[in-house]
């Protein structure tokens, strides 16, 4: 499935003002991956997803989608693969109805309608929101808003899924709805995010930018529960593996910590 | 700011009353569209002192309240929102034409006349669009427009800056809710700061339109708005469309709130 690979080569980008945001990044994500994009502010995490997207075009380097070259000729056949979740659902959903922005996509790339409703459909139906379809988005509460967004993207049936902070701005009920939807997806996914715990349970790998470098990019528990690491680049621990309420002992060096076990309890609670 | 704010939500109310489906909102939205602007047209049509031939007008908007269900309140809101418009346009009238005009015992200027002809006229014009937009919704009136041929840069302006003015309201709320925070007992905004507080509304909303053009660019959009299937126009739509045409003209051209006056009281026979 190689078509399903994304691979960023030796990407530089500066903006007008001088300012050197992405400097020599190179990755590549193989189908099926689900990679965390970690970087303090202005690290260069949204940057470097507009590189992938084709909003911004790299000043050097290059970004290759399955064996083909991002350029304008080629953006959009690549823009249909993939699908891109911005931080502002508000940003995303500007129709008058829930259906018609999930609808969006698939009208545009001229499918005809009976295709439109049947993507329209599934896709609702992937997030759990098909009672939404007729509702304004602008009415709904910011999770269900999110979760049309996210919506309004897989209509598309893009092979890849890129999202900016999918869990921002959401009580922790509607982030846990996010997260759980996030597992279940099979997409090869990118998920930029300062949540360190989302990052943690949804995504396998992990790249950590700082000042517009690649920093790190391996597994995602050696990454994350590597504390000089994450705090050189401004960064801490996800909250779940910081140091135990009840006696101080820093998680991480619990032993019996196993990989996505998130559920231990500290030894002085035995 | 709470009253600001409530009412903002009820901004959206026509289009929740759009998507009602009752007779009228199941007319094909180009009809609507049509109808509305010979409505329109021929009340413009009238002579500027003419009060009595507009009256059976009135029957279009009551057909269209009472068919499509549409609560008379918010509808009446909304229109009065527009009278002192149009009571400044009209209120000059009385005081600059002042021709007598008699009425068995009444005496009136003409310019009062010609004030309540532009202030029916007006009024009516208003209501009118605005139940077209609670019975056809932003969305149908733009693909009715697109069908007559508008520009589709028109029609998606009209579409954009209906969705997005509530956002921009509320963003400047926002702002002037924070500069009041730290303005206390201070009313509006100063105007040595109205400058940057102006400018980085401007560049906000810049910066709101890059991402949605963004967002939907990579989507697929490139320019034309796709609205889905639009339905056929039945042929009870044209029913409704020339029904409603022919009454108009005939109403243009008889006064019929004269007419059945005298059918009753037998004057003029």
């Amino acid at each position: 499935m190689s078509h399903h690979k994304l691979e960023a080569r030796s990407l530089y980008f500066s903006y007008p003002d001088g300012h050197e945001a992405v400097k020599n990044v190179s990755f590549t994500i193989y189908h099926g991956e689900s990679v965390g994009l970690i970087g303090a502010n202005g690290a260069g995490k949204s940057t470097l997803l507009m590189l992938l997207m084709g909003i911004l075009f790299p000043s050097r380097g290059e970004v290759l989608v399955g064996d083909v070259r991002l350029t304008k000729k080629t953006l959009p056949a690549i823009r249909q693969r993939l699908g891109f979740v911005f931080q502002n659902p508000d940003d995303q959903l500007f129709m008058t109805t829930v259906y018609d922005d999930v609808a969006f996509g698939p009208r545009n790339y001229g499918l005809d309608e009976d295709e439109v409703k049947i993507r329209a459909e599934k896709a609702l139906e992937m997030v759990g929101i098909p009672h939404l379809r007729d509702r304004a988005p602008f009415k709904l509460s910011g999770g269900e808003k999110r979760v049309a967004a996210i919506a309004s993207v897989l209509s598309m049936q893009p092979d890849i899924l890129i999202m900016d902070e999918p869990t921002s701005a959401l009580d922790p009920k509607s982030r846990r709805r996010v997260i759980n939807l996030l597992k279940n997806f099979e997409h090869t996914k990118i998920i930029a995010s300062h949540d360190l715990d989302m990052v943690l349970e949804t995504c396998r790998r992990v790249i950590v930018l700082n000042e517009g470098e690649i920093a790190a990019d391996g597994i995602t528990e050696e990454i994350l529960f590597n504390k000089e690491l994450l705090e050189s680049c401004g960064l801490e621990i996800p909250l779940s593996l910081q140091n135990c309420p009840v006696c101080g002992t820093f998680k991480s060096h619990i032993s019996h910590v196993k990989k996505w076990d998130l559920s231990f309890s500290c030894k002085c609670q035995d | 700011m709470s009253n600001i704010i409530n009412s903002l939500y009820n901004i959206r109310l026509l289009d929740d009353l759009a998507r009602k489906k009752t007779f009228i909102h199941s007319i094909h939205p180009l009809i609507k569209l049509l109808t509305t602007i010979v409505y329109v047209a021929v009340l413009a049509s009238f002579e500027r002192h003419e009060v009595s031939a507009l009256l059976p007008f009135v029957f279009y908007p009551v057909f269209i309240l009472s068919f499509a269900e549409i609560p008379v309140v918010p509808i009446l809101k909304r229109v009065l929102l527009v009278e002192p418009l149009i009571i400044g346009i009209g209120i000059l009238n009385p005081l600059f034409d002042n021709y007598i005009v008699v009425f068995g015992d009444i005496v009136v200027s003409r310019g009062w006349l010609t004030f309540l002809s532009i202030f029916i006229k007006c009024s009516l014009a208003v209501t009118v669009s605005i139940l077209l937009v609670a019975t056809t919704g932003m969305d149908r009136l733009a693909i009715a427009l697109r069908m007559l041929k508008i520009p589709r840069i028109f029609a998606l302006q009209l579409l954009l800056t209906y969705r997005y003015i509530w956002l921009l309201i509320e963003e400047s709320l926002r702002m002037v809710r924070a500069y009041s925070l730290r303005a206390p007992g201070q009313k509006g905004v100063k105007i040595n700061d109205l400058g940057s507080f102006l400018g980085q509304m401007l560049l906000r909303a810049f910066d709101r339109a890059q991402r949605i053009y963004q967002a939907m660019s990579l989507r697929g959009f490139t320019g034309e708005y796709n609205a889905g299937d639009v339905p056929k126009i039945k042929f009870r739509d044209f029913v409704y469309f020339a029904a409603w045409s022919l009454f108009f003209i005939i109403a243009r051209i008889y006064n019929i709130a004269v007419l059945i006056g005298a059918l009753f009281t037998g004057v003029g026979r």
